[in-house]
């Protein structure tokens, strides 16, 4: 392939992506594409969106060198790059942004999402209110109880939060629910998807919103060390944090690029969601890619400690950059998170979003792998304010 | 074995309407989803619509999705299907198809589930979340083995993609009535007639009409454009509330709508 992995626009990455949904939902995935494809190359949306990133998420966000974290888990020299101090408190409002702006030129009124941990709802609901659009928010009943502050926060913005009780009542029946909601009203609105999953255009789209992050953090690091960092890491739920650092420095071949799923209580456990390491090709929410999935093509459930990282399939995109070996992709267990949690919050003052403590926990990982003082770059995805309540009643706080 | 297209033109030209009826394979059990299943042909549905329960069933309203629950917690494999297709062909010559979201025949393996799918005497497979852009295998595997394939059309479908779905398609062209999920509606919108319309003027292949349909009166009505109307959502309540007893009621009244 001569084209460049940074250029891959889709509808397929490899032999993932593609779109596997009803042909009801067609014209507006047509629709979708058309509009994206045209902002991407408009100066006047691009400035647009540039500006509302100066303006209102708080962009550039800045890295901070985390010394006394990166003395704690061996010889490396670890950059955070703080997606945690955006406007909501995580990465996702980057992309959230983009559509906004994107439903806006439609002429749609309302959007739906779905959500796990409550940060890509949060998130949702920030804009609908910034933009004045109409926000109805699909998360499962079981991350309604324990996300809850989240659905406070939700329904304070005006939006209104739909528990699913359908399935394992978790993410990926959120995303069913929204799709059933926007089959039936696609006319007046957009499914602002929140993660780097679903039909083309979503993957492409959604990481080209998070590709800023990989942007910044390149120009940044090479401002700060002089040099590209040895390896960039990230949490790896559905893969929007993922892939939107990754694609910075995807062309770079000395930049090792490296993924943490969810290992719940183990890969070797049923209870994990560690997609990319226990998974097998199939279909899931419109695209082809690595699944949980039992012998009969059934999705599995997934388990995990952090909402945000609970779902049994992954972006195409980061299937594709798994088979051909780009990026490596390494499981975390919930223990090995918390302690990395507890870790960063002692060490550097800055609380993580427990999604993110599985990317903080692989850096003890990379520096049995790196040579000894390399730069390794962390996507700090979220903050930990939304986890209080699990980490507290975790480590016996409350 | 007559395909299910051959039957439906053979009947609309002695000017009978159809009845395709869907039930959940394995609801509540296999054995008992079979039953009811050769009921629905013998009291009057034309061709048969086994679906296939799957874990994320995006196009299903909720009274399907809980049948199709319960089938899988009640040990639903997708194996079992080919017995469900096996014990309706010992009793009754009535046209079969599959009706299965894309990800359970992907794991079973494509080619393999279509030639077990034959042999065990169905006539072909529906496919509600997989378009024919993304089904140039299945195309050629479903042409080489005989099989019938039946893509969507829908209200918000552009001509070229209505032309696409029929050209696709053997055995019929499923129009959707309107654009939501699988559930009785009160009425069927116009956006029906249109789609069938908007498939007549590109192709003679039948067209049937899905989603919302589930009173005497609307399958009369569908007929009375369409080739053939399909009912799922009306069925499964009539057997939860009344058993095969009430299913057969429900497909007798039903059948009234084909004269």
């Amino acid at each position: 392939m001569s084209e460049k992995l940074s250029e891959g626009i889709g509808p397929y990455f490899g032999a993932y992506g593609g779109r596997f949904v009803p042909e009801p939902l067609i014209r507006a995935l047509d629709e979708l594409e058309a509009t994206y494809l045209a902002a991407r190359k408009d100066p006047k949306f691009q400035s647009e969106l540039a500006n509302l990133h100066k303006q209102y998420t708080g962009r550039p966000s800045i890295i901070t060198e985390a010394s006394r974290f990166a003395a704690a888990v061996g010889d490396l020299r670890v950059f955070l790059k703080r997606e945690d101090l955006n406007h909501t408190g995580s990465h996702k409002i980057n992309n959230v942004m983009g559509q906004a702006l994107l439903t806006k030129i439609m002429g749609k009124t309302r959007i739906i999402a779905e959500t796990g941990a409550g940060q890509h709802g949060v998130a949702s609901a920030t804009a609908a209110a910034y933009f004045g659009l109409e926000c109805v928010v699909y998360m499962g009943e079981v991350d309604t109880q324990r996300q809850a502050l989240n659905v406070a926060r939700m329904k304070l913005l005006g939006a209104e939060v739909v528990p699913v009780t359908t399935g394992s009542r978790t993410l990926k029946d959120a995303i069913n629910e929204a799709m059933r909601d926007w089959v039936a009203n696609v006319d007046t609105t957009h499914y602002l998807l929140g993660t780097v999953a679903g039909p083309h255009p979503f993957p492409t789209m959604v990481r080209d919103f998070h590709g800023i992050i990989g942007n910044e953090a390149r120009a940044q690091m090479l401002e700060l060390t002089g040099s590209l960092p040895a390896a960039v890491a990230a949490c790896v739920g559905g893969g929007s944090n993922a892939i939107g650092i990754f694609h910075g420095f995807i062309d770079d071949p000395t930049v090792q690029l490296w993924g943490f799923e969810a290992a719940g209580d183990g890969i070797d456990t049923l209870m994990h969601a560690a997609t990319l390491s226990k998974g097998t090709p199939g279909v899931l929410h419109g695209a082809k890619t690595y699944v949980l999935q039992d012998e009969d093509g059934q999705t599995l459930e997934s388990h995990s400690i952090s909402a945000g990282l609970d779902y049994p399939g992954v972006g195409p995109e980061h299937a594709f950059l798994k088979d051909l070996g780009r990026a490596n992709y390494l499981g975390i267990k919930d223990s090995e998170a918390m302690e990395a949690m507890r870790l960063l919050s002692r060490t550097e003052g800055i609380i993580p979003a427990i999604e993110t403590a599985h990317a903080l926990a692989g850096i003890s990982h990379l520096s049995s792998v790196l040579p000894k003082g390399s730069s390794v770059v962390v996507n700090l995805s979220g903050r930990g304010d939304k986890d209080m309540e699990t980490a507290g009643r975790y480590f016996g706080l409350l | 074995m007559i395909s299910v297209e051959s039957l439906l033109r053979e009947r609309k030209s002695k000017g009978l309407g159809n009845l395709i009826g869907y039930f959940p394979a394995g609801y509540p059990t296999v054995e008992d989803s079979a039953n009811a299943l050769i009921a629905m042909a013998q009291d009057g549905c034309s061709v048969l619509e086994i679906g296939i329960p799957y874990s994320d069933p995006v196009m299903d309203g909720p009274v399907i999705q809980k049948a199709t629950e319960q089938a899988l917690s009640n040990g639903f494999k997708l194996k079992n299907v080919f017995e469900i297709v096996r014990s309706i062909r010992s009793q009754s010559t009535v046209p079969m198809l599959v009706m299965s979201y894309w990800n359970p025949i992907v794991s079973y393996g494509l080619e393999r589930f279509a030639q077990d799918l034959k042999e065990a005497g169905a006539q072909g497979i529906i496919t509600p979340d997989l378009i024919p852009d993304e089904a140039a295998e299945w195309i050629e595997i479903s042409q080489n083995l005989g099989l019938e394939r039946v893509f969507l059309a829908a209200p918000s479908s552009s001509e070229e993609r209505v032309n696409l779905a029929a050209e696709s398609s053997r055995g019929f062209v499923y129009a959707v009535s309107t654009m939501g999920i699988t559930g009785e509606r009160a009425q069927l919108d116009a956006l029906a007639r249109s789609v069938v319309d908007r498939i007549r003027m590109f192709s003679n292949r039948p067209a049937c009409v899905g989603v919302g349909v589930s009173t005497l009166e609307q399958v009369r009505e569908v007929n009375s454009y369409a080739d053939g109307a399909i009912v799922g959502t009306a069925f499964i309540k009539a057997y939860e509330q009344g058993g095969l007893e009430g299913l057969r009621a429900k497909v007798n009244e039903l059948a009234r709508g084909l004269d």
